[in-house]
């Protein structure tokens, strides 16, 4: 019996062995144990290093997941944590650095990371906190075909010009609701006014303080901004998330949309949709807004971290495994599942439109140990005024209250 | 089968029984069910309520530059080891007193008082304190408590009556069918009826074609969502109440019954004379669990995915708990405390019934 688990072993060991020589998995018979969110990107790269240093660990487990930010936290806290490593974004790493859960990863980088860029590096305060492979925005999709046959010309580049195009398109009885966009209560709600609200030259706190600073002209423009879209959006839009949204356009049901970059490999395959929508989508950069030259979009990336409360060995053998997955070769396998930060990589037609909105100067997501709570009151507060029950003005007041409300309770203002 | 066993037992356990038993019986009797409900309800409420006086220290924040793919920026960080310190030294934070009873996601005192103050009459008041997200929810599960109790107990009686007086070879099957609603899990019954509904679903698209208005979608109108979640409500606890009188109905007397056919009542006589108030112990039984029930509403809210048009007390504790990073243990704290005093106060005039009922069979 003995015998033969170890020659299965042997055997799994020798066929794994091409890629297990390739990569150096740093100390052997560690615990590696990766939790992220389940997407494709995501999917790869624990993948990849699950193929490479699996053999090299003694313990290799991956739980992809969804909601995983509503957990982390409470995983990484005892000691030693439940995993080695969470897989973040720039929201999530700031709601674990909060709580002091995540390591420092500046000398695993000097011994295993000489492939990575120094821009995939997140270096906060001096230290390296995370290496992030993948990029993501909210950018426009259109259906150059729906857009010509109602007279428009080219694809919109502002808002403005967003809701002419989708005003024809409802004048010309091809759809009464040419425009999806998430706008589900809660975090969507929330995230929309961001875009805007950055598009539109605002800052949600006043520099250097954690008081808000949403109720101002810039965040009366962002709703005014919103207000005129949804005009055209679809009746359901405040029950709308990325799912809905991905199916409502694979149905042809919407001409212009809001969505995540990541759901452009999704959206261009050929399942889920017809032809006729798929050959004439195009992804390119979010709407200006307001005559600004700021994409109305926030810039994300995703990148892999270490548990602060787990063994050096496990923490350096987590780190060897998770970035020696990160090279150009995986990426050339699976170019259009994400846009890669990785060196090398060239924009497909499902990056285009997060790369084009990178390059117009659409900010990054901000990561501010308070900004869930800003984001929070924004995404429950401004529902009242999508719903035509209140002005702008008392919306804006109510998110300010709210926030300074939770904000006191979490010990960020007096 | 029944006169076998509840018969001769019921002398010993009614009557002398509970009578004569010592205290000291007494006590032995209920001592492991008394530990379990100290033990899992009264502590964890107790625990629960000091968590709710407490709010989280003062976080010491400091400034450094973060860099990433997009540039670099100046940006707060929490200086986690001074926080640590902080924490250590208070484990359960700083004493808040009540005031997060009394702040604006609660109770909102101040935020009152203000409205009272520049309101310029009835309506603009009621506008105001319509502003804030406790009396909201409230509104709606107040609602949605007493118009879902009163209609479950109604059809749950008449669905009972119907079934009872159907042939004996179908009642098996009549049974069951009435009892599917209750069978299928909240969430999934909800998430089925929403996709039904939905702008794109077979009843909403149906809707908007009879009428002709592609604007027209349950889930964008808060009456109709309004009027949905109840109409589910009652779908769903209807079994509940149908099943408890179904099993109360085979205990009526059939010797009172036959006297009120002699004495010429007719049948809707009898049962308003003969049968409902047979079942009054009943009623007031289903109705203390639908109140319950129906107060801490949360299910049907999430599936419909009516966070815009309807919240209740339930919702909010599930979403001050799910903060991510900053989960508002007080602020859930205080909600659940007073969930719990709405459910008192909604039960207090059953439970007065019963007790007076109670005192007058037993003198």
């Amino acid at each position: 019996m003995f015998l033969k688990k170890a020659a299965l072993a042997g055997a799994v060991a020798s066929l794994m062995g091409s890629a297990a020589f390739a990569a150096d998995c740093g100390p052997s018979g560690k615990s590696v144990r990766i939790l992220g969110s389940d997407f494709p990107a995501i999917q790869v790269v624990a993948g990849a290093a699950e193929a490479n240093c699996a053999a090299n660990a003694g313990e290799f487990t991956i739980n992809l997941r969804d909601n995983t930010r509503d957990m982390m936290n409470q995983a990484l806290t005892p000691n030693p944590a439940e995993y080695t490593s969470v897989i973040v974004a720039n929201s999530t790493l700031t709601q674990l650095m909060n709580d002091g859960l995540v390591r420092p990863l500046d000398e695993y980088v000097a011994k295993y990371g000489q492939h990575l860029k120094p821009s995939q590096l997140i270096t906060i305060g001096g230290n390296v906190m995370a290496v992030a492979f993948m990029a993501n925005s909210q950018h426009l999709y259109s259906r150059t075909d729906v857009l010509e046959q109602a007279g428009v010309e080219g694809i919109p580049a502002t808002v403005e010009e967003v809701v002419a195009a989708a005003e024809k398109i409802r004048a010309a009885g091809i759809m009464e609701h040419p425009i999806v966009m998430n706008m589900k209560v809660g975090w969507n709600v929330g995230e929309i006014f961001n875009l805007f609200f950055f598009a539109n030259g605002g800052e949600l706190f006043k520099p250097g303080s954690a008081e808000p600073n949403v109720n101002s002209p810039e965040g009366i423009a962002a709703l005014g901004t919103i207000k005129s879209l949804l005009e055209y959006a679809h009746p359901d839009h405040l029950s709308h998330a990325s799912n809905e949204t991905q199916g409502l356009w694979e149905a042809g049901k919407a001409a212009m949309a809001i969505m995540w970059g990541s759901r452009g490999g999704a959206v261009l395959d050929d399942e889920g949709s017809s032809d006729e929508v798929t050959s004439n989508t195009v992804l390119s950069a979010a709407p200006t807004a307001g005559g600004g030259s700021t994409p109305a979009a926030t810039l994300w990336w995703d990148g892999v971290t270490v548990a602060k409360n787990i063994p050096d060995e496990d923490a350096e053998a987590t780190f060897a495994a998770l970035v020696s997955g990160l090279t150009p070769d995986l990426m050339e396998e699976h170019n259009d599942k994400a846009i890669w930060l990785i060196e090398g990589f060239q924009p497909g037609p499902a990056a285009a439109g997060v790369s084009a909105t990178a390059a117009a100067g659409a900010k990054p997501y901000p990561m501010i140990p308070f900004i869930n709570l800003m984001h929070n009151a924004l995404g429950s507060e401004l529902v009242d005024f999508y719903k035509g029950d209140e002005s702008a003005e008392d919306a804006l007041a109510d998110v300010e209250a709210a926030y300074r409300t939770s904000a006191k309770e979490a010990g960020f203002l007096q | 089968m029944k006169g076998a066993l509840g018969g001769p037992l019921q002398p010993i356990g009614f009557h002398d029984g509970a009578h004569a038993m010592k205290h000291r019986t007494f006590f032995w009797f209920i001592l492991p069910t008394l530990s379990a409900m100290i033990l899992f309800i009264a502590l964890p409420i107790v625990s629960v309520f000091i968590q709710s006086l407490f709010v989280q220290h003062e976080q010491v924040l400091v400034v450094s530059e973060s860099c990433g793919p997009f540039g670099c920026v100046e940006e707060t960080q929490v200086d986690t080891e001074a926080t640590a310190k902080l924490r250590e030294e208070q484990p359960l934070g700083r004493f808040n007193g009540l005031a997060t009873y009394f702040d604006r996601s609660h109770l909102a005192s101040a935020e009152i008082a203000e409205v009272w103050h520049a309101s310029t009459g009835l309506s603009s008041f009621i506008d105001g304190i319509m502003d804030l997200k406790f009396y909201k929810a409230l509104v709606f599960t107040l609602t949605y408590t007493f118009v879902v109790t009163p209609l479950v107990l109604i059809f749950g009686l008449a669905v009972a009556v119907g079934v009872n007086n159907l042939p004996k070879a179908f009642r098996g099957v009549a049974i069951f069918i009435s009892l599917l609603p209750f069978l299928v899990a909240t969430i999934v019954g909800s998430m089925i009826l929403s996709w039904m509904v939905d702008g794109e679903g077979i009843i909403g698209a149906t809707l908007q074609n009879i009428f002709n208005d592609p604007s027209l979608s349950i889930k964008a109108s808060t009456p109709l969502m309004w009027i949905m979640l109840m109409v589910y409500g009652v779908w769903h606890t209807l079994p509940f109440a149908f099943i408890t009188f179904y099993a109360g109905l085979q205990t009526v007397p059939k010797d009172t019954l036959e006297a009120a056919r002699v004495d010429g009542a007719n049948k809707w006589q009898t049962m308003i004379n003969v049968v409902v108030p047979h079942l009054m112990p009943l009623v007031s039984f289903v109705t203390l669990m639908l109140l319950m029930d129906n107060f801490r509403v949360f299910e049907p809210l999430v599936s419909f995915q009516a966070e815009a048009h309807a919240q209740s007390l339930s919702t909010f504790i599930v979403s001050d708990l799910r903060e991510a990073g900053n989960p508002l243990y007080a602020s859930a704290s205080a909600t659940s405390m007073l969930t719990i005093l709405g459910v008192v106060i909604l039960l207090t005039p059953v439970l007065i019934r019963t007790w007076r009922d109670f005192n007058a069979k037993a003198h």
